[in-house]
């Protein structure tokens, strides 16, 4: 194992992230910041509690899961989109690395930015709700696994597209409808009858509902269910990176 | 010499059933310059992306440094400088860091003291802390150049080093290269001008259509393709050529005071005597002489229309 090629990616894409820390935080936080106006002051005032949980601390997790979702692939993404725009990737492969060292620099990198976003804007929260973590260690399990498998979904994404646009249609399109339908800003069972089967396919639901019952003991569906779907997704995603390994999909002529 | 780069049937074809490579042999010795000469299209950085792992190989073997690009890629890699034809770099990161970062990919330590060496030697010292993005684009080429030497490659491929720089920039691109050459560097350099070829390299190999057509020292390359040129300054400018000096390949030039005789050096006879004796006889005065040898291009062109 190339471990100082690994360390290597994992540098080169964190000064990155270092180079633009106030863009990289500033916009999460600040749109966290307008969630808790907006839906946890204006709406969550008539709300009152969900399932015992204050509103605006209720809808914490789905924020922290929307905010981890996107930057992890948008990061990863990002991460080697740029290289193959730029031409620069060509020094990946010449190099003496594998194509598993490569997506563990880049995908450890992304991650690690997106939990140190998600680090921030729960830390924002505190200022804004009363909050306590009940299981402090299940919520990092969830960050951690949720961030890597979006990292690995982002990486799968960057090698996809073809152009910026094409980059910025998977979070626009797919992920941020599919975190407002996966009970960010409400427990399922406040949806109408049809609709609470339909989110059960929502893979993003499953997510939400373990990191909330990580923070409250409360939950759409049961934890195991939780930690079953964000597994087989990660191994999903692995799966399909293992094969564009296989074929150098995109990467090699 | 042993060989540190190994060609043998190498062939490239892609889904479209294009040939890129239609089986390739070729031995490069250690410490050697050689060129890869051949026009646009003709297989030149298909050949070396084959080599550097950027190409999938579709048939035959590459062995670097006595290791199967395809079986032993890390061990083959490892020995490998690569600086492509564009201009790849991340623009926003200092040229420091960018070295250093290509170190790293391939697996060495971190060692200040060897990348201060390769900047000062290719004069980017006093840019290290400078964004790439900053750079002229002959400093931008000399930090890829600073890039692929950062792990003390055996072997440097350069694909068309001077390709669009003008030409100081390529005088300078080829002291670079000079100087390589007293560190043990092998270079393999593509290039579609004649004149780089002949300036750097210690062999040529000429390609075309996927095909290498000849490898040869440069000099025996030209002395092989030896048409030279000779050219008779006259006493007075000459109107028409007499029919008597019909059957030579003389050409006379605009203003008649020149006539250049074209010959080949290998061939028993050059005719030289007889011209002179001819020219005498009609009472043309030479009051000069002069020969030059055929460039590289002239070898070249000869090459590549003689094959096609």
């Amino acid at each position: 194992m190339n471990w100082r090629a690994i360390g290597a990616i994992y540098r080169f894409e964190m000064t990155r992230f270092f180079r633009t820390i106030y863009q990289s935080i500033l916009s999460p936080v600040l749109s966290t910041v307008l969630y808790f106006v907006v839906f946890g002051a204006a709406i969550g005032g008539r709300i009152d509690t969900v399932e015992g949980i204050a509103y605006g601390a209720f809808i914490v997790p789905g924020l922290v899961m929307l905010s981890v979702l996107q930057q992890s692939i948008s990061n990863a993404s990002f991460g080697i989109y740029f290289p193959k725009f730029t031409g620069t990737i060509f020094e990946l492969f010449s190099a003496p690395v594998s194509f598993f060292e490569i997506v563990m620099g880049f995908v450890g990198a992304a991650a690690t930015k997106s939990l140190f976003v998600a680090v921030l804007i729960i830390a924002t929260s505190f200022v804004f709700v009363d909050l306590h973590i009940i299981h402090p260690i299940w919520a990092m399990v969830f960050l951690i696994l949720t961030a890597l498998s979006f990292s690995l979904l982002g990486f799968i994404l960057g090698i996809w597209a073809k152009s910026f646009e094409q980059l910025n249609i998977v979070p626009m399109l797919v992920v941020t409808p599919l975190v407002f339908l996966g009970g960010a800003f409400y427990s399922a069972a406040m949806l109408p009858g049809i609709w609470q089967v339909v989110v059960k396919f929502n893979p993003v639901l499953y997510l939400i509902s373990g990191f909330r019952w990580a923070f409250f003991d409360v939950a759409d569906v049961p934890v195991t269910l939780s930690l079953a779907a964000i597994t087989v997704f990660l191994a999903l995603c692995l799966a399909v990176i293992g094969w564009i390994f296989k074929t150098g999909w995109r990467l090699k002529s | 010499m042993a060989a540190i780069i190994s060609i043998r049937d190498l062939k490239k074809s892609y889904d479209n059933g294009f040939e890129a490579l239609k089986g390739v042999s070729l031995d490069i010795e250690k410490g050697e310059i050689i060129a890869l000469l051949g026009p646009n299209g003709a297989g030149k950085t298909t050949l070396i992306g084959a080599v550097c792992g950027l190409v999938t190989i579709s048939s035959g073997q590459a062995l670097v440094g006595g290791f199967d690009v395809a079986k032993e890629p890390r061990r083959a890699r490892r020995l490998i400088g690569l600086v492509p034809q564009e201009l790849a770099l991340d623009l926003f990161e200092t040229v420091w860091n960018s070295v250093r970062f290509t170190r790293g990919l391939f697996g060495l330590p971190r060692d200040d003291s060897h990348i201060e060496n390769v900047l000062k030697s290719l004069s980017l010292w006093d840019k290290k802390d400078n964004q790439c993005k900053e750079l002229s684009g002959g400093m931008k080429r000399r930090v890829m150049i600073a890039k692929a030497l950062s792990h003390n490659p055996e072997v440097l491929f350069l694909d068309e080093p001077t390709a669009g720089v003008d030409v100081n920039l390529r005088r300078d691109m080829w002291k670079v290269v000079g100087d390589l050459r007293n560190t043990g560097v092998t270079v393999i350099l593509t290039t579609h001008y004649i004149e780089e070829a002949e300036e750097m390299a210690d062999r040529v190999a000429v390609i075309n259509k996927g095909s290498i057509l000849l490898v040869e020292d440069k000099t025996q390359l030209m002395q092989s393709f030896g048409r030279k040129v000779l050219t008779l300054d006259l006493g007075a400018p000459l109107v028409t050529l007499p029919e008597s000096l019909a059957d030579y390949d003389l050409t006379r030039s605009e203003d008649g005071k020149q006539l250049s005789y074209a010959y080949d050096t290998r061939e028993a006879r050059t005719g030289i005597t007889r011209l002179i004796t001819d020219l005498a006889a009609e009472g043309i005065h030479v009051r000069d002489l002069d020969s030059t040898k055929s460039s590289l291009e002239d070898v070249f062109l000869d090459l590549v229309e003689e094959k096609a």
